[in-house]
């Protein structure tokens, strides 16, 4: 064994899985994963967990990974985070723990992500639950939303004691891990719905299609519902688009429609009853983690797929992980690229993409080189579906139905970054919601938040 | 789980039901819709609400049938329960929040093609409870398919029926009426309502532009979530684009782009049609439908 490697990470081989939607990537045995464990140097100042926005023990639960007690290994994650096989598989790790791993000063870092991700696997498949509270303590938290940040939430204060409800505007609970993350990478029916199912064997209560702001208000909850203090997680809300001439034309989707069409409505199964317009010929625009899925989710429906971005590869906001696989399955980079155009045909259908290229001139407010036209270059790509992935704006359903509740300049809800709270008495906020899009970890990082702001302002109030 | 109170047919194809959902019945008002999903593989239905009871806790709807999923959810019964009902979704109707004694004032017109009589019905309920007679001009294809006629003259001021064959009260459309109304007998109208088709509302705005009546029209495109999260529903208002889930289903008519509209409605048109073949015909279905691939 080289100790300065990775123990490499099985996966479905590139050609075999642009066919299906199995999970790419297959994990570590039991084997590797001690192997892989034994590289970690147990540093006693762990950098890794200072990596880590919900600060698991790392070097605490790798080092029962190495000796063979996954149980414990279990226990060690738990107390910090309650969706680890989420994590695992969608953190993007070589900017938080990785990065900053010693044993990646001189060769790779400890495979952190694969390891929480095998250590959560076992547990499902081994039946470790994590133990309830014994009784709860009476008072009542209403959750809004089952991403992420709402799971994370409600999990911890559920380990506190709290009675806590979950509303979730959907058919079905998980936020962004249901109807946003593709199958391939995070799959549905094993990974989330059993980690969702931990979150309610603490306790907590999920009610579906309850829109907030809607179906009932915030202020509803408070005054009539007998909740003491809401959580909002509702998510990030509208999809953008770029406002170029043929944005409407059909075959044009935010990568929000496309992948849940996909994903939460299982369009791409036969026996289900909502459609796809799954496209021969497809173009993203965008390089976030939502672009790479929804161009490997067209791929994987049959189509010849593009993505395109306006700066080069350096700057793509995805994991390295999704942009290598991405690759490897075949899909084309068209960088420093940005559409002007989305040309029609007669019947109102997509026919192609004028697009400009782009060099990189100045830093912008961003810090990143902004991307200039170059005059002249345009040119045109033959194509029938175009894929707007581009970021989103908040939704304003629960800012304009709460009364008292602060939004700033985007429109984000204001709230304090350790604690979640927001301008409303008894109101807290996180993820999505307040910052605009991004990560699942930074959004349980504030769900956690969110919990110690919850349990403080309550028990504050009782005494 | 939604129960389903009461499941009747109005027309050919066209059923109407009574469903148990107490949050949704407690908060919606006019102009508001809901999202069912029938059970875990059927679609995301956007529909009209028809009426509702607060202190029962029920929602009436009204379902045609265009597709797989509506055609299955068209077969259920009292007794059933629909997986997911969620709502009120949408903004509602601009008058609910309109000064009760300058709505008073005002002279109110609706126009409902086929289907658009049951969202046009707790429109007109609600200003009749607020002491606004409206009056309602109910267009339908011929006599069997125009629905709700009872229930609307209870609360409509005066009722007007036309049937495109004229099987039923008189031959024409509902814009002929309107014009009737106005040119012939110097009816004045400060705003209209039209629910329908929207080929129907674009002709009503055609219409109601020469004549100088502001316009309301709900629009009806493909949506998925129903809570602005995907999109689909995206519509040119005034030249600019607008999700009807959540800016809307109601615009003024005069700014809307039909024409864009009404393509972007074709867009999963023959996807649906399929998946109905496919259910219907079953194993049986060997192409015909022009887009499954079967005959090749």
């Amino acid at each position: 064994m080289d100790v300065l490697k990775k123990v490499p990470v099985r996966e479905q081989d590139p050609k075999v899985r642009a066919t299906n939607f199995d999970e790419v990537c297959l994990g570590y045995n039991k084997e590797e994963a001690m192997t892989e464990a034994s590289r970690c140097l147990k540093c006693k100042n762990a950098r890794c967990m200072g990596g880590c926005p919900v600060s698991i023990n790392i070097p605490g639960f790798i080092r029962e990974v190495e000796k063979g007690d996954f149980e414990a290994a279990a226990k060690v994650i738990a107390e910090a985070s309650a969706l680890p096989a989420v994590c695992g598989r969608v953190c993007p790790q070589e900017s938080q723990c990785e990065g900053v791993c010693v044993r990646g000063i001189k060769g790779e870092p400890i495979s952190i992500g694969k390891l929480e991700r095998f250590v959560a696997d076992w547990s499902r498949e081994n039946g470790f639950v994590p133990a309830a509270p014994e009784k709860t303590n009476g008072h009542k938290v209403a959750v809004i939303g089952s991403g992420p940040s709402g799971l994370t939430c409600a999990g911890d204060l559920a380990k506190m004691g709290y009675e806590v409800t979950i509303f979730e505007a959907l058919h079905q609970p998980g936020g962004v891990l249901i109807y946003g993350i593709p199958e391939f990478r995070l799959p549905k029916d094993t990974v989330v719905k059993t980690e969702i199912e931990n979150v309610k064997k603490l306790g907590v209560k999920i009610e579906t299609d309850v829109v907030i702001g809607k179906s009932v208000t915030i202020d509803e909850l408070l005054e009539e519902e007998g909740f003491e203090a809401v959580f909002i997680g509702s998510g990030a809300g509208l999809p953008m688009f770029m406002g170029i001439p043929g944005e409407n034309a059909n075959g044009v989707f935010s990568a929000n429609e496309y992948l849940t069409r996909s994903n939460l409505m299982k369009a791409f199964r036969d026996d289900y009853d909502t459609p796809i317009a799954a496209g021969k010929k497809v173009a993203v625009v965008g390089g976030g983690n939502v672009a790479m899925d929804a161009a490997r989710t067209a791929l994987r429906l049959g189509a010849d797929v593009h993505i395109v971005y306006r700066r080069s590869e350096a700057e793509l906001p995805a994991r390295v992980e999704e942009v290598h696989h991405a690759k490897e399955e075949g899909i084309q980079f068209d960088l420093l690229t940005n559409p002007t155009e989305i040309l029609t045909d007669e019947k109102g259908w997509v026919r192609g993409m004028r697009c400009i290229r782009m060099e990189l001139g100045e830093p912008d407010a961003s810090g990143r080189r902004r991307p200039v036209p170059i005059p002249g270059s345009e040119f045109e790509m033959e194509l029938d579906t175009v894929i707007m992935s581009l970021g989103t704006s908040p939704n304003p359903l629960i800012s304009s139905t709460t009364k008292g509740l602060e939004t700033n300049r985007r429109k984000c809800i204001v709230a304090e970054e350790s604690t979640g709270k927001t301008s409303r008495e008894g109101v807290f906020a996180g993820g999505d919601a307040v910052t605009g899009a991004a990560t699942v970890i930074l959004a349980m990082e504030a769900g956690r938040a969110g919990a110690r702001g919850i349990h403080e302002f309550l028990s504050g109030k009782s005494e | 789980m939604f129960q389903i109170l009461k499941a009747e047919k109005l027309a050919d194809k066209i059923y109407l039901m009574d469903v148990e959902a107490p949050r949704v019945a407690k908060s919606c008002l006019p102009g508001e819709f809901v999202i069912v999903k029938m059970d875990e593989v059927g679609e995301r239905i956007p529909l009209t609400i028809c009426d509702y009871d607060r202190e029962k806790g029920t929602v009436t709807i009204v379902i045609q049938v265009v597709g797989a999923s509506t055609q299955r959810m068209c077969e259920m019964q009292a007794g059933d329960a629909f997986q997911d009902f969620v709502g009120p979704l949408g903004r509602p109707s601009e008058f609910v929040n309109e000064d009760p004694e300058s709505l008073k004032q005002k002279k109110i017109v609706f126009v409902a093609g086929g289907l658009g009589t049951a969202p046009v019905y707790p429109q007109v309920k609600w200003l009749h409870e607020h002491g606004v007679d409206a009056d309602v001009i109910v267009g339908a294809r011929n006599r069997e398919m125009v629905i709700l006629e009872d229930e609307m003259r209870a609360v409509a001021g005066n009722l007007y029926i036309t049937t495109d064959d004229g099987s039923y009260v008189r031959k024409g459309m509902g814009t002929d009426v309107l014009r009737e109304l106005v040119e012939k007998e110097g009816k004045h109208y400060d705003v209209c309502v039209a629910i329908g088709p929207m080929i129907m509302m674009k002709f009503v705005c055609l219409l109601t532009k020469e004549l100088g009546i502001h316009t309301i029209v709900s629009m009806n495109p493909v949506m998925v979530d129903g809570t602005g999260m995907c999109g689909a529903c995206r519509l040119t208002v005034g030249g600019q684009v607008k999700f009807a889930c959540v800016d809307g289903p109601e615009f003024d008519g005069h700014l809307v782009d039909f024409d864009e509209a009404m393509k972007r409605q074709q867009m999963y048109k023959t996807q649906e049609g399929r998946a109905l073949l496919k259910l219907q015909e079953g194993d049986t279905h060997h192409g015909g439908c022009g887009n499954c691939g079967g005959d090749k």
